[in-house]
């Protein structure tokens, strides 16, 4: 049975949240930063603890497995020297290619390292926080790259120090993407299953895409925040949707969105 | 008010944030995080008085709010909504027992979430949602029920280790001894 102290707490509880509520989106965020800075000291306790242990980790691999590594490491650095070579002379010969048909040059993307340090609590966002901020020259909307060249995801808020990534298969990210094939079928990534965050739907195809498993599938630039030509991840399955009127395709991601430990945020595209 | 409870549920309620935030080995186990704000909220609605229950709900939701995509202050209502239903009733629940404990952590870890949905989609807000969604509620529910009599040990040793017991008021008063013999 409620009593007139419960009335009164369960008053100002519903006064609390109908004042927040209502505060301007820029208010909010702000107030979300601020307190969400609060946390900022345990997630660097945190980042230094992981740190400390992969260093004990490092001090007690035997020195057979380093020497293998070592070895690895050369093999691998040599052949990544011949690809940037040869890569130098693609762009070299892209440049000249672009000067003689009158097209514009095209610029360096300016990537910024960030690590993940915390990830949404809540199981219904698919978001990620990471440890860098506006005072990095971060911006809302930038796209984020998975440490291999993977879209990830964008900025969806960004406050001093840190910055929230809304990622791939989140309902709030959107990317209008293509299918590499001969058509160049358009679609849109959309949202994917509470539970497996490798796959993705593409919607919106025509439906009479020529889809097949395995085309690789990347930003179609139709957009003002994602550039063109950012690697998304594979066509896995086609299925017939809307009564047959358009195509929807399942697509493996490119970038493990579970083991985010370090992302690429493109300042410049 | 016994200020060092208060101060030690709230501390519980940044901690257990800020692992939900920070470690996710459930979450790659199961396929869900489990949320420590509704046992802790059984325990402060059994255990505190209705300011710590509120204050539980309003800082332990805007602190979830702050490091989730959620408009702030959506957590807060479901949060309170489970303390006041507890509390207001109190009385009635055998708060030693196990079982209780578990059966209370079980409602609550349900109901929080999906208060907290549904106030997410009359809002206009469109949250994760799909057969996966069924799987979660049910992680987040048994977590709940299972860490609803940790933090009861847990308080209950951390109470024991901090806070000293009163002194027991002795029933003995000179005036009302009955002298027997002859004086």
């Amino acid at each position: 049975m409620l009593k007139r102290p419960h009335y009164i707490a369960l008053g100002l509880i519903v006064v609390l949240t109908l004042i927040i509520s209502n505060l301007s989106d820029r208010t909010t965020a702000r107030l979300k930063a601020g307190i969400g800075s609060l946390f900022l000291p345990l997630f660097g306790l945190a980042s230094s603890g992981r740190q400390v242990a992969g260093r004990a980790e490092d001090t007690f691999m035997s020195k057979g497995e380093l020497l293998r590594e070592n070895e690895s490491l050369r093999h691998e650095n040599q052949q990544l020297r011949v690809q940037a070579a040869r890569a130098e002379e693609i762009e070299r010969e892209n440049a000249r290619l672009r000067q003689l048909f009158g097209w514009q040059q095209q610029t360096r993307s300016k990537l910024k390292l960030a690590k993940v340090i915390a990830r949404d609590p809540a199981n219904w966002w698919r978001t990620v926080q990471i440890d860098l901020g506006r005072r990095d020259g971060l911006r809302e909307n930038m796209p984020v790259l998975s440490a291999d060249g993977f879209l990830a995801g964008r900025l969806s808020l960004v406050s001093l120090t840190r910055s929230q990534v809304v990622l791939l298969g989140d309902p709030n990210c959107k990317v209008p993407a293509l299918v590499q094939n001969d058509a160049r079928d358009n679609g849109i990534i959309g949202a994917s299953g509470p539970l497996d965050s490798t796959f993705v739907d593409m919607e919106y195809l025509s439906a009479n895409a020529n889809l097949k498993p395995g085309q690789n599938v990347v930003t179609s630039g139709y957009s003002a925040i994602y550039p063109k030509d950012l690697r998304i991840g594979k066509i896995v399955d086609v299925r017939p949707v809307e009564y047959g009127l358009s195509m929807a395709a399942r697509v493996r991601l490119g970038a493990n969105l579970n083991a985010l430990d370090e992302v690429w945020v493109m300042v410049e595209p | 008010m016994n200020w060092i409870n208060t101060i030690l549920i709230l501390a519980a309620a940044f901690l257990a944030v800020f692992w939900e935030a920070a470690f996710n080995g459930v979450r790659h186990l199961l396929g869900a995080q489990i949320d420590l704000l509704p046992p802790l909220m059984v325990y402060a609605s059994l255990s505190a008085d209705l300011v710590v229950v509120a204050l539980l709900a309003a800082l332990g939701g805007l602190w979830f709010d702050s490091l989730s995509a959620n408009p702030l202050g959506v957590s807060v209502p479901p949060l309170f909504l489970v303390g006041l239903v507890i509390h207001s009733n109190r009385e009635l629940i055998l708060r030693e027992q196990t079982f209780a404990q578990f059966v209370l952590g079980f409602g609550a870890s349900a109901a929080a979430p999906l208060l907290t949905e549904l106030l997410l989609l009359t809002t206009r807000h469109v949250p994760l949602f799909g057969w996966g969604t069924l799987w979660q509620w049910i992680v987040l529910s048994v977590g709940g029920a299972i860490a609803t009599p940790v933090c009861f040990e847990l308080f209950g040793w951390l109470q024991r280790a901090l806070v000293h017991n009163r002194a027991s008021q002795s029933s003995f008063r000179p005036d009302r001894e009955i002298r027997r013999g002859r004086s």
